[in-house]
């Protein structure tokens, strides 16, 4: 029954987005793609903050150096823009794992701070015009769109497509890894870091492969986005934006992916249906923060307990562990 | 067989030495017991054991391995398996995926396998999964499987945490007060599980309060007090032993309160 409903949700969602382009013009489908966009990078980071529960707020900064990595790639060494989606995802990776290896048992409130200082960094940096390679504050510009063999993608309508296929895609893995081993080993840590240490998970290894993991996606993110701006500038790329991904994983239901697509919904969405109160924006935000973390702090869609499948395994006869 | 083997434990906090160049073994297949007052260091040795405290001096050996250095999970994957004293379990996930957390280091599989489910990674889940039921019908909680483990009761808390050490495998298991805040009756059946598991070919170490659960079923019995080995022996050698008698286990406690009362008058 449980199974049914969540097919037909999940069903319904999926004719709702595939029928966007049909009556949408190009500035919501815009709204739809950035939604799109805001959902992968918010469901990497849920990696690091739904699944192992550590404050990170940090991520725009593994999302800037993969976008960075695809601008002087491809604007200095003119290789193509899909080549270099997995190249980003690589250097936000390797850059998250150095910057993560030092920091990865901080705790808590303490580890909050260094990400915060890691986003302020990298953004500085990029400001700067750090080895002459990102053009300071004005950032680069003339990065070029995807292009595959048959058709170049260019239209709001054709970013869709790509954005959401991306998406698509990424929840589909991602939703086998939450029912392996690996996504129950974070939660064991979000649980009880001692007890699951002392049930034989290596807990250092695993947060770190989650801030890894996390940045990779970040970073194929950050190429998608720079191809579909064609210019970025390091104001994308603040600490402002990493509390807006925090605030759709905790909003959205933490460690659930559902949850987190929805708090994209949410947070990316609504803002452009009620452009007319602009002004009130951060009011209604704020006060929705509050009611929300006093009256569901769990978010909207916590994680649903996963199912085994129990009468499959016959009791004494299976050969075991 | 000696499976476990401690030499010239010490270990200190700042000013206080917990542990005082403690030595003593444990048999392959027994049943071992390590009692004292409170604050003796009993609790400390164990998590010297298991590597959540490095020892200032001296060697643990495992298996003719040292452990010394060796972070927790590269000691539970050796096959040392622990329970602690205040229940750590994980509240929020239900009673099989806690157990399934010890299964976890004997699993291969890696991020990419799961995210493409191979065939591999689906069959070592199975097989994970088939071990978790296996060690939740040896407590006797597998009625209880798909609850979280927040809602189970105090005395199946506990025999969930062992159940969880049960899953990974374990040459010994190291249980700290298994019996603490059971009534008589999940303190008996705790007693036949203990058995249980030794009859498995497990070698079980435990601290334990309750004199009765530990003359029982304990066949070495190792005594502690201010951090240092007092004695060790069977239990029949224990009871009768002097030190014993007046650090641990003699002094009626009325009279001991009787005196405390005059000390204070």
């Amino acid at each position: 029954m449980l199974k049914h409903k969540n097919t037909i949700q999940v069903a319904a969602f999926t004719v709702f987005i595939l029928a966007c382009p049909f009556f949408l013009d190009a500035y919501w489908i815009n709204v739809i793609n950035n939604i799109g966009l805001y959902a992968v990078l918010a469901l990497s980071l849920n990696f690091i903050v739904g699944y192992t529960g550590l404050f990170h707020m940090g991520h725009a900064a593994f999302f800037a150096v993969g976008a960075y990595a695809t601008a002087i790639l491809n604007t200095s060494y003119d290789i193509p823009i899909v080549l270099l989606l997995p190249v980003s995802g690589l250097a936000a990776a390797i850059f998250a794992y150095i910057v993560a290896r030092p920091i990865i048992h901080l705790r808590g409130d303490y580890l909050l701070i260094v990400t915060i200082a890691i986003v302020e960094i990298v953004r500085i940096a990029l400001v700067n015009d750090i080895f002459g390679l990102t053009g300071g504050s004005n950032g680069i510009f003339g990065i070029s769109r995807p292009d595959f063999y048959f058709f170049d993608i260019r239209t709001p309508h054709q970013f869709f497509y790509y954005i959401w296929a991306f998406l698509a895609l990424s929840v589909l893995l991602f939703y086998n890894l939450e029912k392996s081993r690996y996504v129950r080993a974070l939660n064991y840590i979000k649980n009880d870091e001692v007890a699951a240490e002392g049930s034989g998970v290596n807990v250092d290894h695993l947060k770190l492969t989650a801030f890894v993991l996390g940045a990779f996606w970040a970073g194929m993110v950050g190429n998608i986005y720079a191809s579909k701006m064609t210019l970025i500038s390091p104001a994308s790329f603040n600490f402002w934006e990493s509390v807006i991904l925090f605030v759709i994983v905790i909003l959205g239901g933490s460690g659930s992916i559902r949850g987190v697509i929805l708090g994209a919904f949410l947070i990316i969405g609504l803002p452009e249906i009620f452009r007319q109160f602009a002004g009130a924006r951060m009011l209604i935000f704020g006060g929705a923060m509050v009611a929300m973390m006093v009256f569901r702090p769990q978010g909207f869609l916590p994680p649903l307990p996963r199912k085994y499948p129990v009468h499959k395994i016959q009791p004494g006869g299976e050969k075991t562990l | 067989m000696t499976l476990l083997s401690i030499k010239n434990l010490t270990k200190r906090f700042g000013g206080l030495l917990a542990v005082d160049d403690v030595s003593f073994n444990v048999e392959q297949g027994k049943i071992v017991g390590l009692i004292g007052p409170n604050g003796a260091g009993k609790t400390t040795v164990f998590n010297l054991i298991t590597g959540n405290y490095i020892p200032d001096e001296g060697h643990i050996l495992f298996d003719g391995r040292s452990l010394t250095g060796l972070k927790t999970h590269k000691i539970v994957s050796l096959g040392i398996a622990r329970t602690f004293q205040t229940i750590r379990l994980f509240k929020n996930l239900t009673v099989l995926e806690n157990v399934m957390a010890g299964c976890h280091c004997r699993m291969r599989s890696g991020i990419l396998s799961s995210m493409l489910r191979l065939p591999f990674q689906r069959r070592e889940e199975r097989l994970a999964l088939a071990r978790a039921l296996k060690e939740l019908e040896f407590v006797g909680l597998k009625q209880h499987m798909d609850i979280n483990a927040m809602n189970l009761s105090y005395g199946n808390q506990r025999l969930l945490e062992i159940a969880r050490a049960l899953a990974s495998n374990p040459k010994i298991i190291i249980l700290d007060e298994p019996a603490g805040g059971m009534n008589d009756y999940e303190t008996n059946r705790l007693v036949l599980l203990i058995e249980k598991m030794q009859k498995r070919g497990l070698t079980v170490l435990l601290i334990e309060h309750d004199m009765n659960l530990v003359m029982r079923i304990c066949e070495d019995i190792i005594v502690l007090e201010h951090g240092a080995r007092i004695a060790q022996g069977k239990p029949e050698e224990i009871t009768r032993d002097q030190r014993v008698i007046e650090a641990y286990l003699g002094i009626e406690e009325d009279e001991d309160e009787a005196l405390e009362a005059e000390g204070r008058d």
